[in-house]
């Protein structure tokens, strides 16, 4: 019995250390400088102005390039994703704690609060209709297979002008190669609306595939275009989408940006080499903006090329992410 | 004090009131093991978000990071039972691998963004589970007679167990305390990983008591022994037949219509249940052999199959889950009792490892089986075939174990 004592002293020691320790950490990380991440956007931050609108990575804050030229504004609201149309913007940021959820924020253009959804996972995908009317936005949930360490999606669009909102659009009638599909892996992402405010496009991955799919919200059916197409983002002239293809089985660098030419059903890759994860964002007619991982420790860096495979990528705004030009 | 008797070398195996008191050593790996898992779960409960969300990684990247390690743990198990038999060094094996995840948790405070970096902490991790867990099984298995084994088992897993369910609890506590700062979780699974590094090496004797067996010319390896080699066999059979958690859970969150938020807790159920059970299972295991628990733990696997192929309503969804805590506190550590035995004292790490792989690689090919079965016919067909195969393995590792229980006989 005596002998156990020192070795009881050890324990106990150990024990006040290394929860001593901990305890120092948690509060040194509860009160350090760190981006607040419930920031809203100062009063004379709104989307009146033209510009280039984009999360600012190093303050978690919409910031904007001002399309006359000069220095980055910062000062809008804090996002995770960001993206704006229309009267609208909406904002997907991640709420603090576990389990992941995300709190999909709808903004006017003076960027306040019109209305605010919260649903579970992380924040993914944003868009708004050109008018503003829909918005859609997509979060990965954590844990729906839960070994295997995989994420599924889950897609919501919600009618401003009737307030109707769907969680998922996962239980939509989907028809590939002309038949009715049913499986239980359907999962959608990367919602991007037509100018009309019903037609969408979207992405849907099913048996291990990833398919184009033209969505129709009034008669509420979906049905697939053509495969390996993720994230379509629709031209302004909704004649073309700018989408990543998988061209490569090599999970460091698995896509490329590519542009299809809806009407003669041509496809096309653009000047950018790198592989880029990201719902792209069209400028003009001529232009998509996207983000890619960032140098020298920037989280992310946002680029933009032209839509027709000609010239070179350029470096529109280091540490950035979600672009959106507003007029 | 309990704990601070237990650590003398030279005490025999406590046989006085067999019926009674659990051997110092398990409830000391027991405690190693409750402080490393608080650790382990609570960065396995924020590492999909830290990564995507902290680090940007799109979810494929991850999915391919996480799954890189996970074939070569049953290697490296391998490893770990064969180096821990030689000469017995068990302690110092698995304080290797609690050692190697403890560290692999400063790795990610320290790797910051850099995909390389937290490569380099997961393989780390990955690697000491898969060190430790051999030795530390054959640790429990020789700190006690045979005949207790069951519930040696029974008590390590409960105390196991208990540390799974508080990790992601701390975590998240962690998580609200600091507003999602990761590299806290990271700190503090660090402290309490070293913690359990601690307790291993002050508490659990070197070898137990058990190795002072004269030096056999060469160990037998396990596999020659026909007793283990039917145990294994019957293991990969029913292992095979084994469609797996996710799946499970899976079916019951689309049967119940469940929100996602709430997935993350089904696991729970069975957790609570393996916990209140694994110690009346392995006293029962042993009273009975461990043979008829470990079979009537997949007939409740069984059981499962067949509510789910029912009409799903909350106390079936419930029953579901209570059976899947009845499987896993009838087979886990019933099995590593049942095997544990059989085995040399020299080459038990070794053999424990096989087994362990041998079920671990059995349960992989049928879960993805059940995923193939699933996606080409169907939900109900792939079930159907899931309650079908499980059923025949059961009859057939009816047949196969060794008859009623050798845990007197052998050894």
């Amino acid at each position: 019995m005596k002998a156990g004592h020192p070795r009881l002293a050890v324990v106990v020691i150990a024990v006040l250390l290394l929860a001593g320790g901990s305890l120092g950490y948690v509060l040194h990380a509860r009160h350090r400088e760190r981006p607040p991440q419930q920031a809203v956007a100062d009063a004379s931050f709104t989307l009146d102005e033209p510009g280039l609108y984009f999360r600012d990575s190093a303050t978690g804050r919409v910031a904007r390039l001002p399309a006359r030229g000069g220095p980055r504004v910062t000062g809008g609201p804090s996002c995770d994703r960001f993206y704006a149309a229309g009267e609208r913007a909406l904002c997907l940021r991640k709420l603090p704690g576990l389990p992941a959820r995300t709190r999909a924020l709808v903004l006017d253009r003076r960027l306040r609060e019109v209305r605010a959804v919260t649903v579970p996972g992380i924040p993914n995908r944003a868009r708004v209709s050109a008018s503003g009317h829909l918005v859609s936005w997509t979060a990965f949930a954590v844990g729906d297979s839960y070994a295997t360490s995989g994420f599924s999606t889950r897609t919501s669009v919600l009618d401003l002008r009737t307030g109707y909102l769907i969680k998922s659009i996962e239980g939509i009638p989907l028809t590939i190669g002309g038949a009715r599909h049913h499986a239980p892996d359907v999962n959608y992402w990367g919602v991007t609306f037509a100018r009309d405010d019903n037609r969408f496009y979207a992405t849907v991955s099913t048996r291990g595939r990833t398919h184009l799919v033209e969505g129709d919200l009034r008669n509420w059916s979906a049905r697939a275009l053509r495969e390996n197409v993720e994230c379509p983002s629709l031209s302004p002239d909704n004649t073309r989408i700018a989408f990543k293809k998988k061209v490569s089985g090599d999970p460091r660098s698995p896509w490329r940006l590519y542009v299809l030419d809806l009407a003669g059903k041509r496809e096309h890759p653009l000047a950018e080499s790198h592989s880029v994860d990201d719902q792209a964002a069209w400028l003009d007619d001529a232009t998509v903006a996207y983000a890619l991982p960032g140098r020298e420790g920037r989280a992310s860096d946002l680029w933009s090329v032209p839509a027709d495979g000609t010239g070179k990528p350029r470096l529109l705004a280091p540490g950035g992410s979600s672009p959106v030009a507003v007029r | 004090m309990y704990l601070a008797t237990t650590g003398r070398t030279d005490a025999p195996p406590r046989t006085s009131g067999a019926g009674r008191r659990v051997p110092g050593t398990v409830l000391a790996l027991g405690a190693v093991s409750l402080v490393t898992d608080v650790s382990s779960e609570m960065v396995t409960a924020v590492l999909p978000l830290y990564l995507v969300l902290g680090l940007g990684l799109s979810p494929l990247q991850f999915g391919f990071l996480d799954g890189m390690f996970n074939g070569a743990t049953a290697l490296v198990r391998l490893l770990g039972g064969r180096l821990a038999d030689r000469g017995g060094r068990h302690k110092r094996v698995a304080g290797t691998g609690y050692l190697l995840s403890a560290l692999s948790r400063l790795g990610l405070l320290l790797a910051g963004g850099a995909t390389a970096g937290i490569a380099a902490a997961l393989a780390a991790d990955r690697l000491g589970k898969g060190i430790r867990t051999a030795p530390r099984d054959a640790l429990i298995s020789l700190s006690g007679p045979p005949e207790t084994l069951g519930r040696s088992f029974g008590v390590h897993r409960a105390m196991d167990t208990t540390g799974a369910l508080l990790g992601p609890l701390a975590a998240f506590a962690v998580l609200r305390a600091t507003t999602d700062a990761y590299d806290a979780v990271f700190a503090v699974s660090f402290c309490a990983g070293l913690l359990g590094v601690l307790l291993l090496a002050v508490y659990v004797p070197a070898t137990s008591g058990a190795v002072p067996v004269p030096v056999t010319p060469r160990p037998r390896t396990a596999l020659r022994d026909p007793a283990f080699r039917r145990i294994l066999c019957a293991t990969a059979l029913l292992g095979a037949a084994t469609i797996g958690d996710s799946f499970l859970y899976l079916l019951l969150q689309r049967g119940l219509d469940l929100p996602t938020a709430l997935f993350p807790l089904l696991p729970l159920g069975p957790a609570a249940g393996y916990l209140l059970l694994a110690v009346p299972v392995g006293r029962i295991a042993d009273r009975t052999g461990r043979r008829l628990p470990f079979l009537l733990g997949h007939a409740a696997l069984l059981g499962a199959y067949a509510l789910l192929l029912a009409p799903l309503a909350w106390p079936t969804a419930i029953a579901v889950l209570a059976l899947l805590g009845i499987f896993y506190a009838a087979t886990d550590g019933v099995l590593m009792a049942l095997a544990g035995p059989l085995l040399p004292v020299r080459g038990r790490a070794g053999g424990l490892a096989v087994l362990q792989t041998g079920q671990a690689l059995a349960r992989l090919l049928g879960a993805a089986g059940f995923g193939a079965a699933w996606t080409l016919w169907g939900q109900r067909p792939a079930l159907w075939m899931a309650g079908l195969a499980l059923a025949g393995a059961l009859a057939a590792a009816w047949r196969v174990l060794p008859a009623p229980a050798p845990a007197r006989e052998a050894s």
